[in-house]
């Protein structure tokens, strides 16, 4: 929490220049540290945004670093023939609509889930809750043609609502043990009080648990959204015909156009752009909330 | 408003942990009664067996002439103030008083003229856009009071309520839930480990100890007439002193010196054993410096080990025959460290209790 209370500041400010300094001049190995780390994990991004902007022939013939030695020549085609031509598009749509059910409905379950284990009184509730956090351990990769029988056994076709239903799953284990263990570290007495006041479960659920657990909720979004999004091997499985993502559209460009380097860079932005403003406009809460459990 | 009945209550955690133990007891309609006792004595248990918080494992509980052993919290009509306020941060103090309204789902204009009724009487009227993150203590601790008196229930059941608040706070605030059950005469059941806070606030006290319910009365009760040892060092402060004595011919003695006693401690006295031992009980506010030749006071000789100068008093320890005793007299700064003197008790602040047992001989 911060705000009117200047809780944030627990250094004491410098006092002369000289002290600034000193402090300025102790932390620069940290400083180029970070930097150094910083640049490293960022070059390959860098270097594809550049590849990105750059004329296909020039991306066969020579490096994207040499743009900082005068090879200054940029295009937006490869954006245009991604977009445009590619059925990207498509994809980009496809990509929406698998990713948002698929993360609104193991946040809506989880929540309830972790609630039911974090505040609820059943018996055997911790042993279940045990073995919901051991069901993290199953590898996706192992129950696909299980998934696949049982999804035939049920007469479900290939389509976007075996993706949901794939990744709702595989979410649940996760976001259950997440929110649990926030949900737990609310104060006891505040629920009590909502009791006292006449709530029922599901009203605490919703009126405190909730409005109270908001960062730890949008963390599970953020995360769970990024998972989907970026998610390829299910997309490869379950996904309809017309119904592919864009990671299932960009894996088949490599394919198709094995050197086309410069439209699988603009694709691979393409991709990526979506998650980035996911990202950052909620990163407050994605910060926050990996915190708000351990710390406290 | 309605009475509280334990009727023989029991709390167990598992077969080990007994946390109440067959507690009998009526709360009477109106009365502000404390629960009070150290930390573990089971009294917050107790309240929260009351509040339907804890499911009870024996006997029955009663609000007015329901039995509510079975009864959810929210249908008891009882509201509960938390030690630790328990508000909800994300709602403003106007929706924190509002929200058990708004649950019962009472019309807009009634919860808004409640609200604003208790509001004002806890002077709360220009804080009910805050959120309680932006309240000081003192603050936080009226609003929590204010969202148990807007629901008007049966009962109040206070938790500790004044623990978090500095001590200023805490004496002034014991003084309006005072005046706010004058004026409101709901039953309260106030649970605190402070024995001042229970005498100044209680019609009556129930003083527990590990589980078990040591003695019920009006503090001026406790004071004078305490059952055993728990609950006659537990009341008053500073504490009761104790001492051990035998029983000589027809009398006790301390030491070397021969105690003179009233008659119904000399018949106690004369009850018991020759030879065994007694522990006797007197209050630092009663001893007085001995002053020439006072009758009708039992006289304790002791050598003053400690002198603390209070103001208009001064506390004295001292060591009477091996035991420890503290004297609380006016402060005319006569006495010094290493004097050996002489207290004076009047006669019938004697208690006598039984060392076994720790009941009261002379209660």
């Amino acid at each position: 929490m911060s705000g009117a209370f200047g809780d944030q500041a627990l250094e004491p400010p410098a006092r002369t220049t000289s002290q600034r300094m000193a402090r300025f001049v102790a932390k620069t190995p940290i400083h180029i540290a970070l930097l150094a780390i910083a640049l490293v994990w960022l070059l390959p991004t860098i270097g594809l945004l550049i590849t990105s902007f750059r004329p296909s022939e020039d991306v066969l013939s020579n490096g994207w670093w040499t743009v900082f030695t005068g090879n200054l020549r940029f295009t937006t085609d490869n954006y245009q023939s991604v977009l445009g031509g590619q059925g990207m598009l498509t994809a980009f749509l496809n990509s929406v609509s698998i990713s948002i059910p698929s993360t609104i409905l193991p946040l809506l379950i989880s929540a309830l889930a972790a609630y039911a284990f974090a505040w609820l009184e059943f018996p055997l509730r911790d042993t279940i809750f045990l073995v919901v956090v051991a069901l993290l351990m199953i590898p996706v990769q192992m129950t696909l043609i299980p998934l696949l029988d049982l999804f035939a056994a049920l007469g479900l076709n290939r389509g976007f609502l075996m993706l949901w239903i794939a990744h709702t799953t595989f979410a649940l284990p996760f976001g259950i043990f997440l929110l649990r263990n926030f949900f737990i570290t609310l104060p006891r007495d505040l629920i009590e009080a909502a009791r006292m006041d006449g709530a029922s479960s599901w009203k605490i659920f919703t009126t405190v648990v909730v409005p109270l657990s908001v960062p730890a909720l949008a963390s599970y979004g953020i995360f769970q959204f990024l998972w989907v999004w970026n998610d390829l091997l299910m997309a490869l499985i379950f996904a309809p015909r017309g119904g592919q993502p864009m990671t299932v559209q960009v894996t088949g460009l490599l394919g198709t156009y094995g050197t086309e380097w410069h439209i699988l860079a603009a694709a691979a932005f393409v991709i990526m752009l979506v998650p980035l403003i996911v990202f950052f406009s909620l990163q407050r809460y994605f910060v926050q909330g990996l915190l708000a459990g351990s710390v406290k | 408003m309605a009475t509280v009945t334990f009727d023989h209550v029991s709390k167990r955690y598992g077969p080990e942990v007994v946390a109440v133990n067959d507690l009998n007891l009526e709360i009477q309609d109106g009365e502000f009664l404390v629960l009070v006792g150290p930390s573990g004595c089971g009294k917050t248990t107790a309240l929260r067996c009351v509040a339907g918080l804890e499911e009870i494992t024996d006997g029955q509980l009663r609000i007015g002439d329901r039995v509510v052993n079975d009864v959810a919290p929210k249908d008891r009509d009882i509201a509960m103030v938390f030690q630790s306020y328990a508000l909800y941060p994300h709602m403003s103090v106007f929706d924190n008083l509002a929200f058990g309204l708004k649950l019962r789902k009472t019309p807009k204009d009634q919860i808004k003229r409640r609200v604003d009724e208790a509001a004002k009487i806890l002077g709360l009227e220009r804080l009910l856009d805050r959120k309680p993150k932006a309240l000081s203590g003192g603050q936080r601790q009226r609003v929590a009071l204010g969202r148990a008196i807007v629901r008007e229930p049966e009962v109040f059941l206070m938790d500790e309520p004044l623990s978090n608040l500095d001590a200023k706070l805490r004496v002034e605030t014991r003084a309006n839930i005072a005046r706010l059950h004058q004026r409101l005469e709901t039953t309260t059941v106030y649970v605190t480990h402070d024995q001042v806070e229970a005498m100044t606030m209680g019609d009556r006290i129930a003083v527990m100890r590990d589980g078990l319910l040591q003695q019920v009365g009006s503090p001026q009760d406790l004071y004078e007439h305490p059952v055993n040892i728990f609950v006659a060092g537990f009341i008053g402060s500073p504490s009761m002193n104790f001492a051990t004595t035998q029983v000589d011919e027809g009398g006790l003695k301390l030491g070397e010196a021969r105690l003179e006693l009233s008659a119904k401690a000399a018949q106690v006295a004369a009850d018991r054993p020759r030879g065994s031992q007694v522990t006797i009980g007197f209050r630092p506010e009663h001893l007085e410096l001995l002053n020439g030749e006072d009758s009708g006071v039992v006289k304790i000789p002791a050598k003053v080990d400690v002198v603390e100068f209070l103001g208009n008093e001064e506390l004295l320890h001292a060591d009477a025959q091996g035991n420890e005793i503290v004297a609380l007299v006016s402060s005319d700064r006569r006495v010094k460290v290493g004097d050996l003197i002489d207290f004076a008790l009047p006669i019938d602040k004697l208690h006598i209790f039984d060392p076994e047992t720790e009941k009261s001989l002379t209660a």
